[in-house]
């Protein structure tokens, strides 16, 4: 974006001035666009082909699946595929489990890593940075390093068979990352506004919870939506810790999802499969630039 | 002042919860899970001493070479394939789509936040061969070419898992990319295309150089997300056939879990922890210099 602008700048005069420099402009002029439009295509082609071709699969009845070639459009659109899947396949159940576990999980990582955030990089104190450095080696560390430590407590406190055990383990591996996003993003907020605060009459906690917070406000929002989508879509410590048919989270339930509901039916599979693709994506559309910021800005530090 | 945002009452009620149950979960975890590898048993049955017997298992367990031997061949090659494939897009969002760029980095990048089993299932109907060749076999087919098993042997899965990894992934690689990219100042650019550089000559010798600091914590990145590689073989090969494409991380998981042999189960989570700090440290130390220097 930023890189076009020196192009435009150019006065016209002094570029046609240039070809001494280099080439004649019209060979490259002509032959790459037509090239780069090709590439171009392609890509869209591969990035959005699968997408299609499963929802079109979603909506066949297992005939016309199994008769016509893949890539024939549906003779009948078969809906109900959709309805089979949220009912008989369980899907609704297991959406409805995920939800309950990474939305409370979702609110702990926040409240408890921004707090610690603002205790690492705005309060002074000794030995916050090594503080700091413990949370990180949290990120290095993979996670099946912890799950059998994890799966006997949970197992002798009793807490198998609730969804507390992901409660807490999202919790606790989501914390690293966003404490260090945090205290990161706190990095920008002057200190003197707290100092300016506590000289007003308000304690540090007071700070923290009414000045602190709306500032980074949008911040917090990022970490949110990466922390979604990690604990939304993880697989390892949900398929650790469900041992009942009735806990599994939708990524849990979608990989049994052809051993329980029988690998013939096709359609109903799918449709389960687009639930799955087209809910996450609403999401992620409704948040775009977010996500992508988000992303990629937790990647850059982390 | 001093004394205010120095408060210890205050530090504490912020940052102690966070710091238990981090400490709970993960840190005592660790250790715990290091103190199991001298022990076998499980949860249920209970726990015995057992020396270093996982140690001597681990070293000559021919499953854990091949798990081993798969985990780096493939973080090898997808690291490549991530990280190569994210730089070209990200240089053809920056010098050839420009300001139209942001509709196509939004449909590249659709993949990352899919969810890895359903991507896993959809990969393995796209290339099915039974009961109804998927959409790449239909394709082969019009080629003219023999449909594939691919997932017949470990080779050619290996290479679908490779292909799928690199559709999920290279979307976030490019706006990572995109990003460094677009940090390089105009004038550098301009003042090179003065002096008549123009097309790969430019790549190379003006935006890969200025790039290199983002371009290597990419290859960090990707080479420590690709060795703890799960959701997608799971859900796509489940490791089969037979054991041709179970990496580390889901034997691990068997081994524990099927078996419940919890003690070798943590040792193999320790050869993995081991070979990501190993692997991360050799990166680290051959782009170090070049990552003060950007």
């Amino acid at each position: 974006m930023a890189v076009d602008t020196p192009l435009k700048s150019t006065p016209r005069g002094h570029r046609r001035g240039l070809p001494a420099a280099g080439r004649p402009p019209r060979r490259r002029g002509r032959a790459r666009p037509w090239v780069m439009r090709v590439v171009v295509a392609l890509l869209l082609v591969v990035e959005t082909y699968p997408l299609v071709w499963m929802f079109l699969t979603s909506v066949k009845s297992n005939a016309d699946y199994l008769n016509n070639p893949s890539w024939s459009l549906p003779t009948t659109w078969e809906w109900g595929n959709y309805t089979e899947a949220w009912t008989t396949g369980n899907i609704g159940l297991y959406v409805q489990n995920s939800v309950m576990a990474v939305v409370p999980s979702l609110a702990l990582i926040l409240l408890l890593g921004t707090a610690a955030g603002f205790a690492l990089q705005i309060m002074v104190w000794k030995g916050r940075s090594l503080t700091l450095v413990v949370f990180l080696v949290g990120m290095m560390v993979p996670p099946q390093m912890i799950l059998l430590p994890l799966f006997t407590l949970y197992f002798q406190t009793g807490l198998s068979g609730t969804l507390w055990p992901l409660i807490l383990t999202y919790t606790g591996t989501g914390l690293p990352l966003t404490v260090f996003m945090m205290a990161t993003y706190y990095k920008t907020v002057p200190r003197e506004l707290f100092e300016a605060a506590t000289i007003d009459g308000a304690g540090i906690l007071r700070a923290f919870w009414t000045i602190s917070l709306p500032v980074v406000r949008n911040a917090v929002l990022t970490v949110a939506l990466v922390q979604f989508f990690f604990i939304w879509n993880d697989l390892l410590i949900a398929l650790t810790f469900t041992n009942s048919q009735d806990l599994r989270t939708v990524q849990v339930g979608l990989l049994n999802f052809t051993a329980d509901f029988g690998a013939t039916q096709y359609g109903p599979l799918f449709a389960a499969i687009c639930i799955n693709v087209f809910g996450t994506l609403a999401i992620y559309l409704f948040l775009n630039q977010k996500v992508m910021k988000g992303l990629t800005g937790g990647a850059v530090k982390g | 002042m001093h004394r205010v945002l120095g408060d210890r009452r205050a530090i504490l009620i912020l940052l102690g919860p966070a710091l238990l149950v981090y400490s709970l979960i993960m840190l005592v975890p660790m250790v715990w899970s290091l103190g199991y590898s001298f022990t076998k048993g499980n949860s249920i049955d209970g726990f015995t001493g057992n020396g270093l017997a996982n140690f001597e298992r681990l070293l000559t367990d021919p499953a854990v070479h091949e798990a081993l031997w798969f985990t780096l061949k493939f973080s090898f090659v997808v690291t490549i394939g991530q990280v190569l494939a994210g730089y070209l897009l990200a240089l053809l969002y920056v010098f050839h789509l420009k300001r139209a760029s942001a509709l196509v980095r939004t449909l590249v990048f659709f993949p990352v936040v899919l969810p890895t089993v359903a991507v896993g299932l959809l990969f393995q109907n796209l290339f099915q061969v039974a009961p109804q060749p998927g959409p790449v076999n239909s394709l082969l087919g019009a080629l003219g070419l023999e449909p594939v098993d691919w997932f017949a042997s470990g080779g050619t899965a290996f290479w679908v898992l490779i292909v799928m990894e690199i559709w999920r992934s290279m979307g976030f690689y490019a706006v990572l990319l995109f990003a460094g990219l677009v940090d390089i100042p105009d004038e550098v650019l301009e003042s090179a295309r003065l002096d008549g550089a123009s097309g790969l000559r430019l790549v190379r010798h003006i935006v890969l150089p200025l790039s290199f600091p983002v371009l290597m914590s990419s290859l960090i990145f990707s080479i420590n997300g690709t060795l703890k590689i799960f959701d997608a073989v799971v859900a796509l090969t489940n490791g089969g056939p037979g054991s041709s494409t179970t990496p580390l991380t889901l034997y691990m998981f068997q081994t524990s879990f099927t078996y419940g042999e919890y003690g070798y189960g943590s040792t193999i989570a320790l050869l993995l922890t081991v070979v990501s700090l190993l692997v991360s440290l050799v990166v680290f130390r051959l782009t170090r210099r070049d990552l003060t220097k950007g």
